[in-house]
């Protein structure tokens, strides 16, 4: 298999990464030659969260696009991507801290007590901050079994990312619908009764170490 | 950049009973000059039944920076061709304005079918600096042109059971792309108490900076109420009809518990969805406090003297 094939090699890891750096590289040039819109802090902020919800869209398909294609080779990127669902949360999360809240506690927290959307979006960011912290190796092998449960943190985060887009829209529910529809997919496809027929669904937590080892060198 | 604003400063006489002429103490800096503006603008409708020549300049003014016109008619929310702030000047620019009519109907004596400089004398026709605040949060300073809507509403005689004055935009899905798709209850619908409709600050705009309206922005006529949120100042309108019962209003169809029929800009009143203490002027990458009534309180606070504001917002 040719795409197997290619995911497998060395060069696979860097270009995906430079990949996904893409949206960012395009809102800062588009800041730097002036064409964010006649509201830039909404460009930014919209754009950044479109992106925190494909990314995390993304991540979630990896182990069943696994599965469904026999192909091992996609599993190595799903950290990665992860991490990149993060980053592009925190800088959601950063352009409204400053520019709608000019960095002050009080005003934040009044936010996202008052408005539900904000609430959820809130909740999801809080909640990926120790799923991007435990995604190293290290805390991998020292949380074992636990990791595994930590980790599934990701569908509550999903569910209320999903939320937080629904709730803020006004009228058009297209997008956000969308978004919700993947979303459902993404859950129903993890639903108990599948996930025997699932053989090689595994986690990184699952896989021996000596294996992993391979997993990377291969 | 942050540039700090001065709030509107308004003079403490509160005595002078005749409203108008407080308008005119505080708002005529320039004295009316007249000016006269070539009107190219590039959305300028040639076959355009009214003409704007010459205007009276500067009527009312506000010491405050006035928004770019290119964001002004480029970030819009004009759902009838699309949701998106950039639909609509990417898909109105075919819109059709010529041969504009207006239906006028109910408690009034002079119903009927207008065109446009029926109701509208193009030598009265005066500019007007507001600002405008979008329940969205953010807001804009826009120099309007047009006529006080209640030199209109006199024309056709509102009678004594005209309690509020209802409007309606275009509808027409082959030219308002928007339309096919239900986001909201076409055609849109507003609605002011006869007397925020007769207050003096309530303009009908047939332009802005100097030009006709740009179809994006409501051509070829539409309302400005500068102490309401945005969404209240009606685009393109096709009808105005005089009713004794507070008629529906699109928005507050769409969630009542949102928008409600008076939605006078008011920072103590918390939305679900945005907060209403604070706004995003166009332009600006930090927020300024929002003003009550948008700044028009000394104006149109005493519309709404026996009113709770938090029941009816």
């Amino acid at each position: 298999m040719l795409m197997s094939q290619s995911l497998k090699s060395p060069f696979a890891k860097p270009i995906i990464f430079v990949a996904c750096l893409v949206p960012m590289a395009v809102l800062i040039w588009q800041a730097f030659v002036g064409d964010l819109g006649a509201n830039p802090v909404e460009t930014i902020t919209r754009d950044t969260g479109d992106w925190v919800l494909r990314f995390l869209m993304i991540t979630l398909a990896i182990t069943p696009i696994r599965v469904w294609a026999g192909n091992t080779a996609i599993g190595r990127f799903r950290r990665m991507l992860g991490l990149y669902c993060f980053f592009y949360a925190f800088c959601h999360f950063l352009i409204w801290f400053v520019a709608d809240h000019s960095l002050d506690l009080g005003d934040m927290i009044e936010d996202i007590i008052d408005r539900p959307y904000i609430t959820f979006g809130f909740s999801a960011f809080i909640l990926l901050i120790p799923l991007a912290i435990t995604s190293n190796n290290a805390m991998v092998r020292k949380l074992g079994k636990t990791w595994k449960k930590l980790h599934k943190l990701v569908y509550a985060i999903l569910i209320l990312g999903i939320m937080h887009y629904l709730w803020l829209t006004k009228a058009d529910y297209l997008e956000p619908g969308l978004y919700a529809f993947i979303a459902v997919i993404l859950l129903l496809q993890r639903l108990p009764g599948r996930k025997k027929k699932s053989v090689k669904s595994r986690t990184l937590a699952d896989v021996p170490l000596s294996t992993k080892a391979k997993f990377s060198s291969s | 950049m942050i540039k700090v604003r001065k709030p509107w400063e308004i003079s403490e006489s509160k005595v002078t009973p005749e409203e108008i002429y407080q308008q005119r103490r505080l708002f005529m800096k320039a004295g009316g000059t007249l000016g006269t503006v070539m009107l190219l603008s590039p959305w300028s409708n040639a076959s355009a039944s009214l003409v704007i020549g010459d205007y009276q300049r500067n009527v009312i003014t506000l010491d405050e920076e006035i928004t770019k016109e290119a964001d002004a008619t480029s970030y819009n929310n004009f759902y009838e061709f699309g949701t998106g702030k950039g639909d609509p000047v990417k898909k109105s620019q075919k819109f059709d304005t010529s041969d504009w009519k207006i239906t006028v109907g109910g408690e009034c004596g002079k119903p009927g079918e207008y065109a446009l400089e029926d109701l509208i004398d193009s030598s009265a026709i005066e500019e007007r600096i507001y600002r405008l605040r979008c329940v969205e949060a953010w807001s804009m300073v826009i120099p309007w042109l047009g006529v006080p809507l209640a030199s209109i509403l006199k024309k056709l005689e509102p009678n004594s059971k005209a309690r509020y004055v209802a409007f309606k935009t275009l509808h027409d899905p082959r030219q308002m792309p928007g339309q096919n798709r239900s986001v909201l209850q076409w055609p849109y619908r507003e609605g002011l108490r006869i007397d925020e409709a007769m207050h003096p600050l309530t303009l009908m705009s047939v332009g802005m900076y100097g030009k006709t309206m740009p179809n994006q922005n409501g051509a070829p006529i539409r309302l400005v109420v500068p102490w309401k949120y945005g969404f209240k100042s009606i685009k393109s309108i096709v009808s105005i009809d005089f009713t004794e019962e507070q008629p529906s209003t699109s928005w507050n169809m769409s969630s009542s518990r949102e928008y409600g029929f008076y939605s006078n800009v008011n920072p103590e009143v918390n939305h679900p969805r945005w907060s209403q203490k604070k706004e995003r002027r166009i332009g600006e990458f930090f927020k300024q406090d929002t003003l009550m009534f948008n700044g028009y309180g000394e104006e149109v606070a005493s519309l709404y003297d026996d009113m709770d504001l938090r029941v009816n917002f």
